[in-house]
């Protein structure tokens, strides 16, 4: 038989498993696909790849594709956002300077409250706390936002430099940035290098964050309809395995091949399984929904999430403010159902919800009966309505 | 006549930094600056104020100056990624040889056409002769693995250079295999068993 290749960009990270067990478990090859993976050295790499057509899809940071679209960094081609690759799975986490300081306040690292995570970090610093990011579009860099707005860090003060990954031990180690927000493996990495300790999942901040998306250029997605949608749904179906806790040894021997990420089974075990260590000394955490794939319709792209950022990053870096219709041409609910109709899978009857409403799961209407939301809440217990305004700051 | 056009090369290999600064200064009126050192690189650009940025595209630090893109960046003018830009297939060209160009807004494309143009030419000379030192240090690497192979080859069944080379050529082409990733496989096993 032959495949239809498409070629893919990506970041070699844990939440790229979708788009790299799409090909290696033969998702891809039951829709008559295969994907052609390219491992990318930056994340503005990614975005070029797409935007000039070196690749037709991509794992892309879901804040990208709506920073385009407000014309924020540079790049102006249209891209959509078909479906959500991964919800949460980040990390915040600080530098040894800052972690022998917490110790000696008697910081317990419960992994859990980021109220009591900023009220200590006041305490033991000075000044700003200097947060390393991966990129400057990013649920990275909203989550810490957000996080500061909120809590005692937000007249204490904080500010965020752009340092790759690969080179946060470094940036730390130099005294460029006190603390990081990276995604795993990177979080898990830094403890076991000895370069630092993880003080909050992302999830503490935002309990159903849209992390990465899966992005293609609209015209693309036009012009290959039939191809998107076998794309779209091996996708999916490798999500789905991936929620199957049976599935993870084979996954993180999978993606810790040299051709992908490149680093150690165990390490990538933790972040998909959740059970986290967290200080070179061995302490574990389990976040359960660390990071997830597909419980609670995580793929579906929801307009709300987007709205979110859009204000977010509006606030922040101005930028066009995008109406809804404007929104509704990036990030795409309509290309979601159309393409995974025939998987005759349960999807959300509405495309939009208010935010940070749901606090234990909820079953919601929907095509086939009923399916079951993940809890959404904010960590200051705000809601976010995207038909009202956004709520001004305290 | 207006002023020197300001460019920073970001390129922490001294060789090629020194041929790239030759060839743009060859090729227009232009004050050259390279940073090789990556910390704070944002900062470190803003603080020269450049017209023109030209990074390798695999140069990982490459994430670190999109900063300079924010409004609330470290540089006064704002920037765009030369690559979006639609000037006769330039980005294609840039993003073929392996150079992104960040330029400030304002600046024509008369003044950056001929800085492009040599960048675009060195890169793609550069990058060619990276690969081919690719190339020639894995066939270096093979040619190792596979006389090692031999030599277990030869020792265990007390055979001759040429027959334990046929052997290891037989094993691959029955196997639909790479020579050098039998010998590779040879050696591994080898290594568990010793």
């Amino acid at each position: 038989m032959n495949y239809v290749s498409i070629p893919v960009a990506y970041m070699p990270l844990v939440d790229a498993a979708p788009l790299i067990l799409a090909q290696e478990m033969g998702f891809a090859a039951a829709e008559g696909i295969a994907l052609d993976l390219i491992a990318a050295p930056s994340w503005s790499s990614v975005r070029d790849m797409l935007a000039f057509g070196r690749v037709d899809a991509a794992h892309m940071l879901s804040p990208v594709p709506l920073a385009m679209g407000m014309g924020l960094g540079g790049v102006a081609t249209e891209i959509s956002s078909v479906s959500n690759l991964s919800i949460n799975g980040n990390v915040i986490g600080v530098g040894t300077e800052l972690k022998a300081k917490l110790d000696a306040l008697g910081f317990s690292f419960d992994f859990h409250d980021p109220i009591a995570a900023a009220e200590a970090l006041v305490q033991v610093s000075d000044g700003p706390i200097s947060f390393g990011v991966p990129f400057p579009f990013s649920m990275h860099v909203e989550l810490l936002r957000y996080w500061a707005d909120g809590s005692a860090l937000q007249k204490h003060g904080i500010t965020i430099r752009t340092v790759p990954p690969p080179l946060m031990a470094q940036a730390l180690a130099a005294g460029e940035v006190d603390a990081f927000c990276v995604g795993e493996p990177w979080g898990s990495v830094s403890v076991e290098t000895g370069a630092g300790a993880l003080l909050l999942p992302g999830k503490a901040i935002w309990s159903f964050a849209p992390e990465k998306t899966l992005a293609v250029r609209t015209n693309w997605a036009e012009t290959e309809p039939d191809l998107l949608g076998r794309l779209m749904r091996a996708v999916w179906k490798a999500g789905r395995w991936l929620s199957d806790p049976a599935a993870h040894a084979t996954a993180s021997d999978l993606l810790s091949r040299k051709a992908y990420l490149d680093v150690s089974a165990e390490l990538i075990d933790r972040a998909l399984s959740g059970h986290l260590t967290i200080t070179q000394e061995g302490d574990h955490r389990q976040i359960d929904g660390f990071v997830e794939f597909h419980s609670g319709a995580a793929t579906f792209p929801w307009l709300s999430q987007a709205r979110w950022i859009v204000e977010r990053l509006h606030m922040a870096n101005g930028g066009a403010a995008l109406t809804d219709v404007q929104i509704a041409k990036i990030v795409r609910p309509d290309l979601h159902r159309e393409h995974l109709a025939k998987l005759r899978c349960d999807l959300p009857g509405a495309s939009a919800k208010v935010e940070g409403a749901i606090l234990s799961s909820m079953a919601v209407a929907s095509a086939y009966g009923q399916i079951t939301l993940q809890p959404d809440g904010f960590f200051d217990g705000q809601i976010f309505d995207p038909e009202a305004k956004f709520p001004p700051k305290k | 006549m207006s002023a020197d056009l300001k460019i920073v090369v970001v390129e922490d290999d001294r060789d090629r930094a020194i041929s790239i600064v030759d060839a743009l200064k060859d090729a227009c009126v232009c004050d050259v600056v390279v940073i090789a050192d990556r910390s704070g690189l944002a900062r470190q650009i803003a603080a020269h104020q450049p017209d023109i940025v030209l990074i390798d595209i695999n140069n990982p630090t490459r994430d670190m100056m999109e900063e300079l893109t924010l409004a609330s960046g470290p540089l006064d003018r704002p920037v765009a990624m030369f690559v979006s830009g639609n000037s006769d297939g330039m980005a294609e060209a840039a993003i073929e040889a392996g150079v992104s160009a960040y330029v400030v807004d304002g600046l024509s494309v008369q003044r950056l056409k001929p800085v492009m143009d040599t960048a675009i030419a060195r890169f793609s000379m550069v990058r060619q002769m990276r690969d081919e030192l690719a190339e020639t240090r894995r066939a270096l690497e093979e040619r190792k693995v596979i006389d090692r192979a031999k030599g277990l080859l030869m020792k265990a069944k007390g055979i001759d250079e040429e027959a334990a080379y046929a052997l290891l050529r037989k094993a691959a082409m029955d196997q639909g295999r790479r020579v050098p990733d039998v010998a590779e496989a040879l050696v591994t096993a080898a290594g568990l068993l010793g």
